[in-house]
């Protein structure tokens, strides 16, 4: 499984890299992290005339404390976020979802940007992107444009980039309320495997214990990973009461469209779709109330 | 039971251990002759069409490549590969001619500089097909009117007979009851993570075809050279080369014909070293697919009074062994019980699939798993305890040697004490609570026991059996031990090895034997041109049959040294004693020759050799295995293995009802394989087996869409077990020695294996009867597990 | 028509290697081929089985899924230089010796990377920590339970050795 003949150029700025995209358009292959790529490469399933590596650009490499949200640089490894007890402390929801994605081996090549732009509607990180509405800066030689989650993903594998641009950093916004739970689950079959669904919420209780913010959204249920902000407002002034949250769970799984696979019916993912929706909110919804 | 030996049966290092954590093994694809060239293989997209026309010369004009290679030529210089059973019509290469048989199925080979290089080639390489209508499903390819994979065979059925032993019908009539269900067996295979590789070299002068290959094959060299058209002589496999991971199923014969014939063509040696996507779907390795339909007749006490099995196994679309697979378990078709009536009709069958190849126990683990699924079965429908509807069928300690009605006798057992054993480790009434409490709380929990029989030393009558034509009853092994002039051992094997430990048997035997520390014997493994006779470490042989040839050696060359003692002190051997090397007179310390002293003799001083003794000091020793050489009587009765090992599994299982994702929580496997030459080896081997097994219940399919396409052809769909989804797994040993072979061991490199599939699938359907649920059918996946959980909850 | 070679300079078990390689050989590849390392092992060349396991800047990565060329500038450390500096056994190996946590000893390498990458950040790892770490890593012939054994074995050792 050796790779089909490619032109190879290893951009040591971004500036470069976005030089190489504006000439070469359609032929060229960003490879980051690989995790993703070179498999494809190798089964022959992707065959660009360009690979152009970004993985020695420095300044892509980043994590950096903004006052509303953490900006990471999109090469930044997943190992490295998954250690960043600051970023842990403000988005928590990167650390849980990122205990699922992979091994630690492609942990430690794999990067933030890379699964973004790769934009499995199974993926992990896509999920919380979408559920926290994570914004994501492009590049090209012309401007830099920033596009949020809900336009940023189009379809499978597919988003809102440009031929001639580059993921160039991602926005993650941090919730300042103080009683803040959050949580991630996914089914798959083995350990690290793809997700046949995966789940993701995030919420905050007042003072009084009900709910004054909610997010919560579905992966492996359809052309991208979904959000739903509408049900969630349902879970804004409750106390999340059992039926409350069954009942949104229930909604957000019958709402979507999932596909079916070797391992999943239709059915069966949105059978888990309900389940796992509820037991994320009811886990954030802990994780919050232990929060005195 | 060990304390009577020095070496064996005790924690020890193994002597293969040290190069492999050091990155020294040598392995196929590790063999770097220079000037190799390279294969990729052009494969069939479709499971069934005509091949229309192939157009090389793009292919050939690409860079760095030196031929291509299709079927016309290569079916017509060689011969095709042996098939088990008497299809002389089901023809096999490893090249298509004019049509293709399954999806994967190799139509060119494409030999080049580099691998990338003929990979590249090999996108060029335009093949026109046709379409022919085809058949996935093993019942489907049944029917009549059904499209024929081999149309000069006639039929899809490659082999088909109903064996009836003993009073069959009787037991169904006079019982009390009957039962009856279908246990299906998915295709999966063992997968080892290293594929088949084999570099081929020949030597136009001395005429001579040099073989490297990842080699796990009884007959290799023989069938490498008879396809090429070659004496035996001019085919020289190398079994050093250390193979990584087999469990049966490197069988490359296929693979190792066509790089011969480029080799021979191209006058410089030729590799292949099959990438994943080939290996899954065109390396011809896939395991048993089977499916059994069981009745069992017994009566209201538990007593199991007889059993019919209608077996129906889809090879897929080339047979090689692979029909031989559902002959094996004929040699324990009744399991560990006494069941004195059987009939049991084996069928194999052919269908558009990528062909099977010999899988861990050749047969064996399904056949346990649809027995023992009919033993939980049974025992649900009487309402009565499974481990006490096994405790009163198994056969009893007092009963050995066994004869059962298929004509196989079992050496020895404790099946009891060994279910007792692991019912104790496995804190059986704790557990019984706590799954108890699980259910509850509203969990779905299960405790699984399986009682399985893991036949071990290889007499595979099964040949003879399936195909009167191929009169073989020989299955032998060998070992050369030589003592050289400076006093060090050397042992000689002649087969290759894939993680068994051979070097550690056979050197912790003959340093048994001779009273000499085994980290002083080096084991090294023969080519094919000089090495003694061998059958491969197949059907759990080895500890048996070269551990019985290393010790026959080293007793010869025991004897050597003791007559040469006997020669100089003028007395007679019964008046010396062997110690540690070393040959004394009883009672007289100071009258003793060294085991130097006698080395010397025996090499250089031939005037103080007794007559007749031969010089130099080696012996070699060749034999069959035990109870070998019977013949099938008329009613297909005969002896199959010589030695039962035997497994007690305890299983528990908690299955989410949720979502149906399964998790193992406790697992515990009592075993006994009589005497352990090296524990750490069985022990290594049973949890890897057991890790096998959590694979094919569980997580492990070769899934097929309906036109006939590999769905799960990478490791990305084909589940192979984790650290994470292997638990902790506990062994219990015991040992009843066997009286057939030397220190009384029994083969055990399919322990674990032969048992797990069958203990899981029982604690999942134990976790699934308080839903009135069951299911019989592997893997049991999330999937499959859900919807079973479902349609039971919404009744 | 013949692939351009892009020039590398990478360290390789401590010693500096340049090479002139075609932008598409891996990094498994390059270390097995050229280098003639052959103790990292190829198993699926899709990034799943974990047998081409080498550490990157210290790290355990999967050298199937990098290409030769990506190396340059950084430092590889394969099985071959997991021992000591006299060149006997780290522990680790040792203790894989000591518990027989291999058999065919093809994927052999591949755990001992990822082993030692756990070994290195966390020198008292719990059962499920040290299962994490080798999860990524496939084995059909152990089912895992001597590797767990024997990384226990090498924790607990060198907590020893440190102690002392």
């Amino acid at each position: 499984m050796k790779a089909a003949p490619f032109e190879y150029v290893r951009a040591g700025s971004i500036g470069e890299a976005c030089e190489v995209l504006q000439r070469e358009g359609d032929a060229v292959k960003v490879v980051a992290g690989g995790q993703s790529l070179i498999p494809m490469m190798a089964m022959r399933l992707v065959r660009p005339g360009w690979l152009l590596d970004i993985n020695e650009i420095a300044a892509l490499k980043f994590v950096a404390m903004d006052k509303d949200a953490v900006r990471i640089g999109a090469c930044t490894r997943q190992s490295t976020v998954e250690r960043d007890q600051e970023l842990a402390a403000r988005v928590p929801l990167l650390r849980q979802a990122l205990a699922w994605v992979g091994h630690i081996q492609t942990r430690n090549r794999g990067t933030i940007g890379g699964s973004i732009v790769h934009a499995d509607p199974c993926a992990e990180l896509p999920l919380v992107a979408r559920v926290l509405g994570a914004r994501m800066v492009l590049r090209s030689t012309a401007a830099a444009r920033t596009v949020e989650a809900d336009a940023f993903f189009s379809g499978p594998m597919m988003t809102a980039t440009d031929a001639n641009e580059c993921l160039e950093e991602v926005q993650w916004p941090a919730w300042g309320e103080r009683r803040t739970g959050s949580a991630f689950t996914e089914i798959s079959n083995r350990h690290g495997d793809f997700a046949m669904v995966s789940a993701a919420a995030q919420l905050s209780l007042g003072d009084d214990g009900r709910c004054v913010r909610a997010a919560f959204g579905l992966g492996g249920m359809g052309q991208t990973p979904l959000a739903f902000p509408q049900l969630a407002q349902r879970l804004v002034g409750t106390r999340l009461e059992d039926e409350i949250v069954k009942s949104v769970a229930h909604d957000a799984a019958a709402q979507s469209d999932p596909g079916s696979d070797l391992f999943a019916t239709a059915a069966y993912r949105r059978h888990l779709a309900g389940v796992l929706a509820a037991r994320v909110i009811s886990a954030a919804h802990a994780q919050a109330g232990s929060k005195g | 039971m060990t304390t009577q030996f020095r070496y064996i049966g005790k924690h020890r290092r193994t002597k293969e251990d040290p190069r492999f954590v050091t990155g020294r093994g040598r392995y196929a694809a590790d063999i770097a002759l220079p000037g190799t060239k390279h294969v990729a293989l052009v494969a069939s997209p479709h499971p069934s069409a005509r091949i229309v026309s192939i157009s090389t010369d793009a292919a050939l004009a690409a860079p760095g490549v030196l031929t291509v290679l299709t079927g016309d030529e290569f079916c017509a210089r060689t011969d095709p590969l042996y098939v088990g059973v008497d299809a002389p019509k089901v023809t096999r290469y490893a090249l298509a001619r004019g049509v293709v048989r399954y999806a994967g199925e190799w139509v060119a080979a494409v030999v080049a500089d580099t691998r990338a290089l003929a990979e590249d080639a090999a996108e060029l390489v335009e093949v026109e097909y046709e379409s022919l209508p085809y058949v996935i499903d093993p019942e489907a390819a049944l029917a009549p009117g059904t499209h024929l994979i081999h149309p000069d065979h006639g039929t899809n059925v490659l082999y088909r007979r109903k064996f009836v032993w003993g009073p069959v019908e009787e037991a169904f009539a006079k019982a009390d009851h009957q039962l009856a269900f279908r246990a299906t067996w998915g295709r999966s295979s063992t997968v080892p993570i290293e594929t088949f590789g084999v570099t081929a070299r020949w030597d136009p002068v001395a005429e001579l075809l040099d073989v490297w290959a990842s080699i796990q094959m009884p007959k290799y060299p023989d069938q490498t050279a008879r396809a090429l058209r070659l004496p035996g002589n001019a085919v020289r496999v190398h079994f050093d080369v250390d193979v990584g991971g087999s469990y049966g199923v490197k069988r490359g014969i296929k693979h190792t014909v066509l790089v011969g014939y480029l080799a021979k063509k191209l006058g410089v040696p030729v590799r292949l070293i099959e990438d994943r996507l080939e290996n899954m779907r065109g390396g011809d390795m896939h395991g048993p697919d089977r499916f059994f339909d069981m009745q069992v007749a017994f009566d209201r006490d538990g007593t199991i009074r007889g059993m019919k099995m209608r077996a129906v196994d889809d090879v897929g679309a080339y047979a090689g062994r692979s029909p031989l697979q559902l002959g094996k378990p004929v040699g324990a078709i009744c399991g560990p019980y006494q069941i004195h009536a059987i009939e049991y009709e084996p069928t194999s069958v052919m269908t558009n699939k990528t062909p099977q190849e010999a899988v861990r126990g050749f047969g064996q683990s399904p056949t346990n798993f649809a027995i023992e699924r009919a033993m939980d079965r049974v025992a649900r429908q009487l309402g009565m305890d499974r481990i006490e509807l096994r405790r009163k069928n198994l056969i009893r300690r007092d009963q050995f040697p066994y004869l059962i009605p298929s004509g196989s006798s079992y050496d020895s057992g404790d099946y009891h004490t060994v279910l007792d054993k692991a019912l104790e480790a496995s804190g059986y009434p704790a557990l019984v609570r706590m799954r108890d409490e699980a259910r509850l709380a509203g969990r779905l929990a299960g405790i699984g026991v399986a009682t399985c029989l893991e036949p071990s030393g290889g007499n595979a009558s099964f040949e003879l059996l399936f195909n009167p034509k191929n009169e073989t009853t020989t299955w032998m092994d060998s070992c050369l031990v030589r003592v050289d002039l400076s006093g060090s051992i050397t042992g000689v094997m002649g087969t290759s090895s894939s993680g068994q430990g051979h070097e550690t048997l056979v050197s912790t035997v003959v340093g048994e034997i001779l009273e000499r520390d085994p980290a002083t014997i080096r084991v090294i493994h023969a080519d094919s041109l000089n090495a003694l006779p061998s059958n491969s470490p197949v059907g759990s042989r080895m500890a048996i049959m070269l551990g019985g040839a290393a010790a026959g050696a080293a007793r010869k060359i025991r004897d050597a040294l003791v007559a040469i003692a006997a020669h100089n002190f003028e007395c007679s051997p019964e008046d010396l004693e062997y110690r540690d090397g070393n040959v004394g007179i009883k009672g007289a310390p100071s009258k003793m020759l060294s085991w130097d002293q006698l080395v010397e003799i025996a090499h250089r001083k031939f005037h103080k050799m007794p007559p007749g003794l031969d010089p130099g000091l080696q012996a070699q020793f060749v034999w069959e295995v035990p109870t070998g050489g019977g013949v099938p009587t008329q009613d297909g009765r005969v002896q199959m293995y010589p030695c039962y090992a035997f497994e007690a599994h305890v299983v528990y299982v908690e299955i989410d009802p949720d979502t149906g994702k399964p998790s193992i929580r406790k697992y515990v496997c009592g075993h006994d394989c009589g005497v352990m030459i090296s524990p750490d080896i069985v022990h290594g081997m049973t949890y890897g087996g057991i890790a096998h097994g959590i694979g094919a219940s569980l997580y492990e399919k070769f899934a097929y869409t309906e036109d006939g396409q590999l769905a799960s052809g990478t490791f990305m769909d084909y589940l192979i077990p984790s650290s994470m989804e292997v638990p902790d797994i506990h062994i219990v040993d015991h040992c009843t020695p066997s009286p057939l072979t030397t220190f009384g061991q029994k083969g055990s490199g399919e322990a674990g294996y032969l048992g797990a599939p069958a203990a899981i699938a029982n604690a999942i359907n134990d976790a699934l009867d308080p839903l009135g649920a069951s299911i019989d059918t592997l893997p049991m996946s999330h999937l499959a597990l859900w919807e079973t959980i479902t349609k039971a909850t919404k009744m | 028509m013949s692939e351009e070679l892009y020039p590398i300079e990478v360290e390789v078990n401590g010693v500096q290697r340049t090479a002139r390689v075609p932008a598409r050989l891996s990094l498994v590849d390059w270390l097995r081929e050229d280098l003639r390392l052959t103790g990292t092992h190829v198993g699926c060349e899709h990034g799943i089985c974990g047998a081409c396991s080498v550490m990157l800047d210290g790290e355990p990565v999967r050298s199937c899924l990098m290409f030769a060329f990506q190396a340059n500038g950084h430092r590889v450390t394969t099985v071959e230089g997991l021992a000591q500096p006299d060149g006997s056994m780290s522990v680790l190996q040792d203790s894989f010796c000591q518990a027989h946590a291999l058999q065919c000893g093809y994927c052999t390498p591949g755990m001992l990377i990822s082993a030692q990458g756990l070994l290195n950040t966390n020198p008292r790892p719990t059962d499920l920590q040290i299962r994490e770490a080798i999860g990524g890593n496939l084995c059909r012939c152990t089912g895992y339970q001597q590797i767990v054994d024997a990384v226990k074995q090498a924790a607990s050792r060198l907590s020893k050795e440190t102690a002392s």
